[in-house]
């Protein structure tokens, strides 16, 4: 903890809006309660979080590391920051950005909180907020002051509410927008943070702003709530509004959108999410998180009787002047640039690398004579001093125009051209000038292995590996395979979005010989244009160390077999999943731990990939269980059902799924009791016994959620479902039968079970 | 002034050449062989920021990380926790702890041969803006102690010294010795 922690209390003081500057006096004092026991770890718990201060992992005091799992005696012992999270374990800040708007004097403090608090890098994320890592919770409310302090505030950054507002980046500079959401964004971010309809979610609440429908910028269509531009002519006049969308979203098994109005009014848009919130807060479900977003109660209800219940709330809202009063500001809200529009000069002399990076990297705007310039942060990271060169950049070339993109990357806007080369040079200076923004090389990942708690496998570790081997040959590349994005989660969880990639990627794990196995599942077919329209689905899993070749495979495929201005969704589709499988199918063979136990360590982590102390079977040979055979032929099953789905077989696919779901329970039942019941009815009601009311199915983090699954297929099989319906049902099986492969190592973790397998 | 949280930085010789992913097995045996004085958590790889922390030695009390910055690699000790005793003994033990690491690396199969740290240069930084903030007037405030850690390490009038970097920046004195001298061939007691 910081000796000047009390100091910059008082030296703040005034120099914080009132309310923030209350409510971290509030927290702070929490805090301090908490420290002396006297709040529930539960209640502090959420409190911390609703002010961003997440856990990171080994907060639980344990760490694997490579030979055992050892303590971490932190010196306040046991003392807690919630449940299972110690005191003195380093945390996450995380710090909203509504819309990724930005100015110089933010990036300063960002810097030097990154720097005195974190450990000298700040981290961009995938929702435009930042996050800085290994931070004392005692050290979090003089963070929030000095954030507070340039009028940041990191309120609702996490916990069960309305998180950080996304928008477009170059939303106001756009080309193809309707009109800028940039004001429409904000004022719903600050008008519905710390709403007291917005206090009583069951789960987080994500909104989206998009100035277009066909582009990616906003990814509209995985939110809770998405707004895209629209605009309607009634009586000669051109009216502003939103196409709206709710009930969209990633984690575990995605949900796409559905679109709530066509058209709603400007002047609706705050009474409408207010009323959304309050349907949500009353009906959405609170025990039960697994179930607890939106999309659930979307689907649940229907969009049509979602939207009366909504309409039914919106006609009985007191008024509030907050909904209309940004309206009048917006005429008068445009951004102003620093300099004069000019033209980019070609004259020959242009720094080494320029035109490769200003192919990839500049953005010219619909204003004449100005640019968007990406710097593109790899992995999201930035340090402290180039956070400094970065908010001097700004004041020289372009004031306070600056925004994060949910591709982990910063972006100067109103970059008169002519500037462009000498800006290029002071970035590349800065190692600011990296090439190929919105490329194949500029991957997205979520944090991972690295500092997650729920992460599996290390998606930063293999973001970091592709990314170095692509960029290599980046400039060589075909424009068709160039333009793919990437995108990498380290588990289930999707933060990396993973589904609405090209090539997408999310971390598993497999077992071999008693072994735990670093895997990707490889996704295929997602969409990141249209909003992120389209979501992808697994192929197969390809044990982590491997994801570079089948990478190479994939997009060689595609460069030597693709049509005429074919788009690598419209391959993936045409050639089908169980082709793009075989491309990978091979690398799923893992040599024995005895013969080559490269692939039991993950990308940038020199330990063994393992949770605990996992004995080797006595045959020094091969050891595949009956239960690796049944989870594997599983496996294949979910697959199958994917084909028939693709086949247009909507009710083959379900009945497919639901029987890989069946046979994964069956395999595990097999293994602990040494016996199955034939029927689907008898294996649900031993599984539900002996495996989830037992909890020993129970994921450390996600509970009983992937058993629901299986209980919720079972109750529905054979029961017609749509196209849409069927595709999670997939993917509810595919997670299942992970679950089941995670059940699976943990139980061979246990020496009363070891000499069974 | 009641100076805590420093951060010292020992150069590598430019004639160093280290693959820098060679750190993280290195730092891994390290958390492994702990022997418990010091709580060490994680390793952390940022090799993939240019001028960035490299890769860096997550503790409780200290972060340790071979480091880029300013695309000049060197090891940096970055306390984090307050400690008891005068502002020279803090820098001093700052200092002492990162010459010790420099040590221990250069001793690493890895980075045998390969890796030589610079005793003749050492950039010492306060990591906390409000109690050391980086004007003159902080300079003349802790010259005193900075002379006394650099007495000790390489005798008086053996040594320039400058108070150094923009008012941004931490506040942070750079000495260097005026004869060359490697880091392992440095006796400052922790």
């Amino acid at each position: 903890m910081k000796a000047s922690n009390s100091q910059w209390k008082d030296r703040l003081v005034g120099r914080m809006p009132p309310q923030l500057e209350a409510e971290v006096d509030v927290f702070e004092h929490e805090v301090a309660l908490k420290k002396q026991g006297k709040i529930d770890d539960r209640v502090f718990g959420e409190t911390r979080l609703r002010r961003g201060a997440y856990g990171q992992r080994y907060d639980n005091g344990q760490r694997h590391d490579g030979v055992a799992t050892r303590k971490l005696q932190y010196p306040s012992g046991a003392a807690t920051k919630g449940a299972h999270t110690l005191w003195d374990a380093p945390g996450m800040q995380r710090i909203k950005i509504p819309f990724g708007g930005l100015n110089a004097a933010q990036l300063e403090v960002m810097a030097e909180l990154a720097e005195e608090y974190s450990d000298g890098i700040a981290h961009v994320t995938t929702r435009q907020d930042f996050q800085l890592h290994f931070i004392h919770i005692e050290d979090t409310p003089t963070v929030m002051r000095r954030f507070a302090a340039v009028g940041i505030t990191t309120r609702e950054a996490c916990g069960n509410s309305v998180r950080n507002v996304t928008a477009c980046p170059i939303a106001g500079v756009c080309r193809d927008e309707v009109f800028d959401v940039t004001p429409y964004a904000k004022a719903t971010a600050y008008f519905l943070l710390g709403h007291p309809d917005c206090q009583q979610f069951g789960r987080k609440f994500k909104t989206a702003f998009s100035g277009c429908r066909d582009q990616a910028c906003a990814l509209v269509r995985m939110h809770d709530l998405g707004a895209v531009a629209a605009t309607r002519q009634e009586n000669g006049r051109t009216r502003r509004g939103f196409e709206l969308y709710v009930g969209g979203g990633l984690g575990t098994v995605p949900y796409q959108s559905k679109m709530m109005y066509e058209f709603l009014p400007e002047a609706e848009l705050l009474p409408v999410a207010q009323a959304i919130a309050r349907v949500f807060a009353r009906l959405g479900e609170k025990k039960n998180r697994n179930t607890a977003r939106i999309k659930f109660l979307v689907n649940k209800l229907g969009i049509d009787e979602f939207r009366r219940l909504v309409e039914e709330e919106r006609a009985i809202l007191p008024q509030d002047p907050r909904w209309t009063d940004y309206l009048k500001e917006i005429p008068h809200a445009d951004e102003q640039p620093l300099k004069p529009a000019s033209l980019l000069r070609i004259n020959g002399l242009q720094p080494v690398g320029f035109d490769d990076w200003s192919k990839t990297n500049v953005y010219r705007q619909r204003q004449a004579g100005y640019a968007v310039v990406t710097v593109a942060l790899p992995l999201g990271d930035v340090t402290a001093g180039q956070l400094r060169t970065l908010a001097d950049l700004a004041r020289k070339y372009v004031k306070d125009t600056i925004r994060t993109t949910v591709e982990q990357n910063i972006v100067l806007r109103w970059v008169s051209e002519a500037d462009l080369p000498e800006l290029y040079k002071e970035l590349k200076q800065a190692g600011l000038a990296t090439p190929g923004a919105g490329t194949i090389v500029d991957i997205t990942a979520c944090p991972g292995t690295d500092t997650c708690k729920l992460g599996i496998s290390s998606s930063r570790g293999l973001a970091g590996e592709l990314r170095t081997r692509l960029a290599e040959r980046s400039l060589e590349m075909d424009e068709a395979v160039r333009g793919l994005r990437i995108k990498v989660s380290g588990c289930f969880n999707s933060c990396g979005q993973h589904h609405v990639a090209d090539l997408g990627f999310y971390g598993v794990s497999r077992n071999k010989g008693g072994y735990a196995v670093p895997h990707f599942q490889v996704v295929l077919g997602g969409q990141w244009t249209e909003n992120g329209g389209a979501y992808g689905l697994a192929i197969g899993a390809v044990p982590s160390r491997r994801v570079p070749e089948a990478v190479d495979r994939i997009t060689s495929r595609y460069l030597a077999e693709r049509q005429t201005g074919e788009s690598f969704q419209a391959f993936i589709k045409r050639i089908g999943k169980a082709e793009c499988r075989k491309m990978v199918d091979d690398l799923g063979n893992v040599p024995s731990h005895s013969e080559d136990a490269t692939l039991y360590r993950d990308w940038a982590d020199a330990r063994e990939f393992t949770t605990g102390d996992m004995g080797v079977g006595e045959c020094a040979g091969e050891i595949v269980s009956p239960t690796d055979f049944q989870l594997a032929a599983c496996e294949r099953e979910a697959f199958e059902a994917q084909l028939q789905l693709e086949a247009g077989e909507t009710m083959k696919a379900a009945r497919v799924a639901y029987e890989s779901m069946q046979h994964a329970a069956e395999a595990l039942l097999k293994l602990r009791l040494n016996y199955a019941p034939d029927s689907p009815d008898g294996v649900a009601a031993m599984f539900r016994e002996h495996f989830h009311d037992t909890q020993v199915f129970f994921d450390p983090f996600a509970g009983g959620k992937f058993a629901q699954y299986y209980f919720q297929a079972h109750e529905r099989n054979g029961q017609a479902r749509s196209s849409e319906s069927v595709h999670r049902l997939i993917e509810e099986a595919q997670l299942f039968i992970e679950a089941a492969h995670s059940c699976y190592g943990r139980l061979a973790g246990q020496p009363y079970l070891a000499a069974a397998i | 002034m009641n100076v805590q949280h420093v951060k010292a930085k020992i150069f590598a010789r430019e004639s160093s050449r280290i693959d820098l992913g060679e750190a993280i097995p290195v730092f891994h045996q390290w958390i492994q062989k702990n022997s418990g004085e010091e709580l060490l958590i994680d390793v952390a790889d940022y090799r993939h920021v240019p001028g960035g922390p490299g890769v860096m030695l997550i503790g409780h009390d200290a972060h340790w990380s071979l480091d880029s910055a300013r695309n000049r690699l060197g090891l940096v000790y970055n306390r984090r926790t307050a400690m008891e005793g005068s502002t020279g003994e803090k820098l001093r033990q700052a200092v002492g702890a990162a010459l010790e690491a420099c040590r221990r690396l250069e001793q690493e199969p890895p980075f045998r041969g390969k890796l030589v740290f610079d005793g003749g240069e050492c950039e010492i930084a306060i990591n906390d803006r409000l109690l050391a903030p980086n004007t003159e007037e902080t300079y003349r405030a802790l010259k005193s102690d900075f002379e006394w850690l650099f007495d000790a390490l390489w005798g008086p009038g053996a040594y320039t010294m400058e108070h150094a970097g923009e008012a941004r920046e931490l506040f942070q004195v750079v000495g260097k010795a005026r004869t060359p001298v490697a880091a392992a061939e440095l006796a400052l007691a922790p």
